[in-house]
Formats: structure tokens, sequence, C-alpha cells
């Protein structure tokens, strides 16, 4: 196999985690940088449409790097789609197919399922919900939290934050909490 | 009190370095963004699949990923901090520690929602966009639109 071949299969977790992991001492090292990427969404609010709102006036320019950041993640998923990309269906256990077929999900050539997420369905119930009401829980839950995925679960524990720990398992229960009782009634819609 | 955090609100992702960084500057980031993006879609991170799977204890994938990446982090993070390792412009590496508030628990539960809901957190949307799952602007948008409305009702909320 060639290394191309080699880079367009999926990538394992014990490849993926590390160079994940990685982009915390990159940061810091290259600009005393601490990683975390919901702020972008905050840093956006001041930039566009900071009101008269207290918390979105700040030097937002002072903190553009992650803007610069968010959009090289933008142009990294670009690449990775394109030109590295996997040319087989996504490979999802026979327990969640089995699950999402009761649902009419059947199309796995996507990350994201064009069954649920396309712009056809944004004028459906149940489009509406998981496009507009998930991506507005995504941006107020994680500000009120003060951090996601990268600031809380990898930045935080990383520095052995107690706080950031509260907060990542507040994250995976909120999860559960959806995943297995809440959404299998909004995909039933 | 760093510049963001006016009246108790975090310091997420911040800039803890004295200089401005110009245009070029920033261009490092960008270019640690493509290759984290590029990560994210590899490994299958922003795939709505592997969310579910997680959520549903199906598949120990992501949980393999988060785990190997918060213990490289925090080997990283000792390392930097046992060996005062510097910035390339020899700063003094700063990094700001997590007040605890309630919002951690009330604002995380709600983001655990909106993760499940959409399978991405705020870095994935980004990436999903540029595999050209374009109707995502709309989830983008939405999630702007509710951190504007977190900053507007924050004062009313319990911390």
């Amino acid at each position: 196999m060639s290394i191309l071949e080699i880079i367009k299969e999926p990538w394992p977790w014990y490849v993926a985690g590390p160079l994940i992991g990685l982009t915390v001492p990159i940061l810091l090292i290259i600009g005393n940088k601490s990683f975390g990427i919901s702020s972008s969404l905050r840093h956006i609010c001041a930039a566009c449409i900071p009101g008269n709102i207290p918390f979105f006036k700040y030097d937002w320019k002072k903190e553009s790097w992650n803007l610069f950041f968010v959009l090289g993640i933008f142009l990294g998923g670009m690449i990775g789609a394109f030109f590295l990309s996997n040319p087989n269906d996504v490979v999802i256990t026979p327990e969640l197919s089995a699950k999402l077929a009761t649902y009419g999900i059947t199309d796995y050539s996507g990350l994201v399922p064009s069954q649920l997420f396309s712009w056809e369905s944004l004028l459906t119930l149940r489009g509406f919900i998981m496009i507009v009401v998930g991506g507005f829980l995504v941006g107020f839950g994680t500000r009120y939290a003060g951090g996601c995925t990268s600031g809380h679960a990898i930045m935080g524990l990383s520095n052995l934050q107690w706080p950031s720990l509260v907060a990542t398992i507040c994250f995976m229960i909120g999860g559960f909490v959806m995943a297995l009782l809440i959404l299998p009634h909004i995909l039933s819609l | 009190m760093n510049h963001l955090e006016n009246k108790n609100t975090d310091s997420e992702g911040i800039n803890a370095s004295q200089q401005k960084e110009s245009v070029s500057g920033n261009l490092k980031y960008l270019i640690v963004g493509i290759f984290f993006g590029v990560v994210f879609v590899k490994a299958e991170i922003i795939s709505w699949f592997r969310i579910q799977e997680m959520f549903n204890l199906e598949s120990f994938f992501m949980y393999g990923v988060i785990g190997s990446a918060v213990a490289v982090g925090m080997i990283s993070v000792f390392l930097i901090k046992k060996l005062n390792i510097k910035t390339l412009d020899g700063e003094k590496i700063e990094i700001q520690p997590k007040t605890f508030n309630k919002g951690q628990i009330y604002g995380g539960l709600l983001f655990g929602f909106g993760w499940a809901i959409t399978g991405a957190c705020p870095g994935p949307l980004f990436a999903q966009i540029g595999t050209g799952a374009t109707v995502i602007v709309v989830t983008l948008i939405s999630a702007i639109a509710g951190t504007w409305f977190y900053g507007l009702i924050k004062d009313k909320l319990p911390h």
C-alpha cells in the first residue's frame, strides 16, 4: 500500500487522539495560546454583533488567532474531504445501523448523514430541531459552561483543572440523556 | 483579571501573549487549524455516526480519541511547567486556571444535549462545512446566535 493510500484510510483513534493532544503544546509554544474552539463563536459575536452587551465588549482583535484557527479547521475539512477522502461509506456498528434503520437512516456515504442534515430536511420539524435547535444548544451551552470539548475536556483536563472535569462529566451526562432518552423521539418525528 | 473576564466570564482559548499578532503571525494558527481539520475528517471524529456510537456505548473509538488526546495534553503541560519551556518568542507560558461556577453544570448539560443532536462540538462544525455539508452553515449561525443569547441574558442565569 502506498503512503497516500494509508492516509486515505480512516485513521485509528491512537493516531488521531495523540495528534489532537499535540495541539495543546503546539499552540502554547508558538504563541502562548490556550487551546479552545467555542471561544471563536464569542469573538464572531464581539466582532460582528456586539450590540450593547458587556460580554462582547473586549479586544477581540487580540484574540483573532482563534478565528484564523477555525478558518484553518474549515480548510482542513475541505482538504481532508476532497484530496484525502476515503471513497468508502462510513463503517458503523451493526447495533447503531439496526437502530438507525428504524428511523429510515440508511445512507452512510457522508460523515454528516444527508438524510438528517440537508437543506430539504431543514424545512421539516425533525430537521429544524436537529440543525437549528441543536446548533443553538451547542453555542449557548458551551459559552454558559465556559468552554467545549477542546477548552474543557482537552485543555482544562490537561492542566488538571477540576472545574473542567465537572464540565466534561456534564457534557457526557447531557449527551447520554439526549442520545438515549430524547433523540429517539426526535428521530421518530 | 484578563480582558476577556469582564464580569466573571471565562477565558477559554485565551491569548496570553503580550504581543499582538500580525496577520502573518496569525497564519501559524491557520496552518495548525488546517492540520487539525484534516485529523478531524480523516479520523471521522466529525461524523454524526461516531458521536452516536459514543453516546450509545457501542464503540470505544471516541473514548480512545479523547482519552489519548487528554493523556498527550497532560504530559505536554506537565513537561512545559516542569522544564519551564518558553514560547518561541521567549515568553513565559501562561495557562489560565478555570474557576468553578454552576454554569459548568447547567451549560455543560445543555451543550451535551446539543452535542448528541448535532453530532458536533464547535470545532467539528467548521470542518463539516469544509467537507461540503453546506447546511451546517445554518447550525453554525444558530450556534453563534446561542452564544449571543447567552451574552444577552447571562446576568439573569444562575452561575
